[in-house]
């Protein structure tokens, strides 16, 4: 966390987090300050997201379970909380099966790589008013910076493990990386424009304020940033490996893909990773669109802004698990098709679409309504266009011998 | 000079050197990753935070991607040791032997003339806004001739890839529709 | 217009996860050992041996030890001995009837072929045991079980038998009261005899 001095004027839940530091801080010398201070960072960190790890592998089991009306599980602890730690326990005790002809070092590496890759691209998260590991310029770019080598660490995986299954895997991580990289950053760039920024606090400080007393000055909330949220979040699923988008790990085509040979911890590693992974994206989608840490109306502030931040995390990751529970797998084709076809002219008609949002921000009045509607427009008529001539004589299918 | 930089500048010198050791090519395609991120981290140390994370960005998580592909793609078996002629001729010494003194001749003289920044400035106040002006504004003309050329390489690219006849295409590709009549009847 | 399928499936999830906290005919699961699950009549598993009264199953038992399931048993499961007196002569029970249910394969081929209803299909599932080979061998005093029980149980097929039964018995006794009127109608003439004024004997010829 920056050492900003305290302010006095905020509720003493908003500065709690920062008088728990410096109370911490106090009892060590003046000298280890610096080290101290991130390694504090470092350990709350890892620690609130290990902690959401685990409890979001339980609350998807429960929300998929719900989903498919069964229960989940809920045997281990009242209603199933302590799930978590009894697989965690199981993981720990598993034999970690290395296979003979295994590329040994790439493929204990792969895991590790993959969990420390995930995790950095935190840093720069403000998850509250006060609270943000690193304040840095090019905060945005770090971000993607640092997400950008994991799926080498699932090419690593899929290649040292000396199987087929895990080598197509390494190669669908490939092509879907390369993929969905390019509409993901095109997606932030709008963002970036309006903003005018590459600080992550300084893009949540731009979203602040309503317009007429209620309606947040959130991106979501304008038709090029809701344009932008929807591209960004299918391209986040992507680069997270989540469903539809799972192919690298098709569990029932490619027997779990690069995990295929991995087992016991190593096997939890990845677990994890694709977690963080997926926290870590959805973190910086609140960031660049819902608002980061404020509030959605003015009287809610009362809530410290830590709060709404993980409120809005939580959110968009019940949405994740939503998605999973309702959408059949991608074909490598189709994935490929959506990207370059769909995904990245919408961003790119969508950076244009920005440029004249930040070009009329002086509009007032009726010509604010013109804004509006223009922009509106810009989104709507390309997505129908685009979808009409993609997507035309597809469906729906007429089945010859089922009966329907 | 700072531990930092002597420590990111060893760890670009060694893994580049262990790429080209290496004779397993994923090993060396990996190392090579690694150089490039202690290049990132080298651009960080001197303060260029947007040229050291478009560096990450880039080549990490961009150009990695297409060595890995081509090494896997081109290679029908990856275990296969790479094949060394044994009896290099003199013409091939004399052309190595050349290759190294133009390369040297250009990067000994640089280095020997540049001077040798003791630790890191104060970092150049440059912020992101001011390199978009700059590239749209003075250097605009630099940008738009990179964009051609990569155009141009990328049409190319395509050129030589694409099936040309009929033979070329493979049976499952129904040209790129991705209709899977398979299991369709034909609205009558 | 790309996205409306998408959106259908959504709601059809955010249905079932709405529905399965209030509509009990979304949530069907049932909470196994805490619930019991209701078992449809026609489930069947393990044959057991139909006793006619609860205080003495050993001794009402239907079975006459004729070994003919034993002998049918396609994976040989069934082990009976028949109970004799001092004499050897049979008493028309089982002194021993053993079933090895880990061999079981609940194929019901003995209560097919059972002539006298005395082996029928149970409905226990819950035959795990911390022992393998005493504990699923099942014994005589194990598999007795009631008529009673078998009502419980299928009551279809025990009503079905049980009015089979007694039409046999009742056939059984009319018959038997048939063959006593007949015996008694042939033997009548003997010990009538006196009771008709016998004719005086022909006078010697």
């Amino acid at each position: 966390m920056t050492t900003t001095s305290v302010p006095s004027s905020e509720s003493w839940l908003e500065v709690a987090p920062l008088q728990a530091r410096d109370a911490l801080l106090g009892l060590l010398p003046e000298s280890l300050h610096w080290i101290a201070s991130s390694v504090l960072a470092i350990a709350v960190l890892v620690g609130a997201f290990g902690l959401m790890f685990a409890y979001l592998t339980l609350a998807e089991r429960k929300l998929l379970g719900r989903i498919q009306n069964r229960p989940g599980p809920n045997r281990t602890g009242w209603a199933g909380l302590l799930q978590p730690f009894a697989d965690a326990v199981k993981a720990l005790t598993k034999e970690d099966i290395v296979p003979r002809d295994a590329d040994k070092v790439l493929h204990a590496l792969a895991p590790v790589s993959l969990v420390a890759l995930s995790l950095i691209g935190l840093a720069v998260i403000p998850f509250g008013r006060h609270l943000v590991a690193i304040e840095l310029d090019a905060a945005v770019l770090y971000f993607f910076a640092a997400g950008a080598a994991t799926e080498l660490s699932i090419f690593m995986a899929g290649w040292a493990s000396r199987n087929k299954y895990s080598l197509l895997a390494a190669m669908r991580a490939l092509a879907q990386l390369i993929s969905y990289e390019v509409p993901l950053l095109l997606s932030v760039v709008p963002v970036v424009l309006v903003a005018g920024t590459l600080s992550t606090t300084a893009i949540v400080a731009a979203q602040g304020g309503w317009a007429a007393g209620f309606w947040p000055h959130w991106h979501v909330l304008t038709p090029w940033g809701f344009s932008a949220f929807c591209l960004f979040m299918i391209a986040a699923l992507a680069e997270s490996n989540r469903s539809p988008f799972d192919l690298p790990e098709a569990e029932s085509e490619l027997i779990a893909g690069h995990l295929t040979e991995y087992s016991g911890f190593k096997y939890a590693l990845f677990f994890m990773a694709e977690y963080f992974g997926m926290a870590a994206l959805s973190a910086m989608a609140v960031t660049l669109f819902l608002g980061g840490w404020q509030a959605p109306l003015g009287w809610l502030e009362v809530l410290p802004s830590y709060v709404w931040f993980a409120a809005k995390l939580l959110a968009l990751l019940a949405g994740f698990i939503w998605i999973r529970a309702t959408f059949p797998r991608l074909r490598i084709d189709q994935l490929t098709r959506l990207a370059w076809k769909f995904l990245v002219p919408m961003a790119l008609l969508n950076l244009a679409n920005a440029a004249f949002w930040s070009l009329t921000a002086g509009w007032s009045g009726p010509l604010q309504a013109v804004r509006w509607a223009v922009s509106l427009a810009a989104v709507v008529v390309p997505f129908l266009l685009l979808s009409r001539s993609l997507f035309s004589g597809l469906g729906p299918r007429v089945y010859r011998y089922a009966p329907s | 000079m700072s531990l930092a930089f002597l420590a990111l500048a060893l760890v670009c010198v060694v893994t580049a050197s262990a790429a080209m050791i290496s004779r397993n090519l994923i090993h060396s395609a990996l190392l090579l990753v690694l150089t490039w991120i202690g290049l990132a981290g080298l651009y960080l140390w001197a303060g260029a935070d947007f040229v050291g994370f478009s560096q990450a960005i880039v080549y990490v998580g961009g150009v990695s991607m297409v060595v890995l592909f081509a090494v896997l793609l081109t290679r029908r078996q990856r275990d296969e040791p790479l094949v060394l002629i044994p009896e290099a001729g003199v013409g091939r010494v004399v052309a190595g032997l050349a290759a190294t003194f133009w390369v040297a001749a250009l990067l000994v003289p640089a280095m020997v003339v540049a001077p040798l920044v003791q630790r890191a400035g104060p970092g150049p106040t440059l912020t992101v806004k001011r390199i978009g002006e700059l590239l749209a504004g003075p250097h605009l003309v630099a940008v738009l001739v990179v964009g051609v050329i990569l155009t141009v390489s990328l049409i190319g690219a395509l050129y030589l890839a694409a099936p040309v006849t009929a033979e070329d295409q493979p049976e499952w590709d129904n040209g790129g529709t991705g209709r899977d009549r398979g299991n369709q009847e034909e609205p009558s | 217009m790309i996205g409306k399928g998408l959106l259908q499936g959504l709601a059809v999830t955010a249905r079932n996860l709405v529905g399965s906290y209030h509509d009990p005919d979304r949530y069907t699961t049932i909470e196994y050992p805490e619930v019991k699950p209701a078992l449809p009549e026609a489930y069947r598993n393990f044959p057991f041996l139909v006793a006619e009264k609860a205080e003495d199953p050993l001794g009402t038992l239907r079975c006459v030890a004729c070994q003919i399931c034993e002998k049918e048993c396609p994976p040989q499961c069934i082990y009976i001995v028949m109970d004799r007196d001092e004499k050897g002569k049979a008493r028309m029970k089982p002194k021993v009837f053993d079933i090895d249910t880990s061999v079981c394969m609940s194929c019901q081929i003995c209560v097919e072929v059972c002539p006298f209803d005395a082996i029928k299909m149970d409905q226990v599932f819950e035959i795990a045991t911390d022992e393998r080979f005493n504990a699923l061998l099942l014994h005589r005093d194990q598999l007795a079980k009631t008529n009673t029980y078998f009502h419980q149980i299928h009551p279809t097929e025990a009503a079905e038998v049980d009015a089979r039964l007694a039409a046999e018995k009742k056939a059984a006794e009319e018959k038997a009261k048939a063959a006593a009127a007949a015996k008694a109608a042939s033997a009548k003439p003997a010990p009538a005899a006196p009771a008709n004024p016998t004719p005086p004997p022909a006078p010697a010829p």
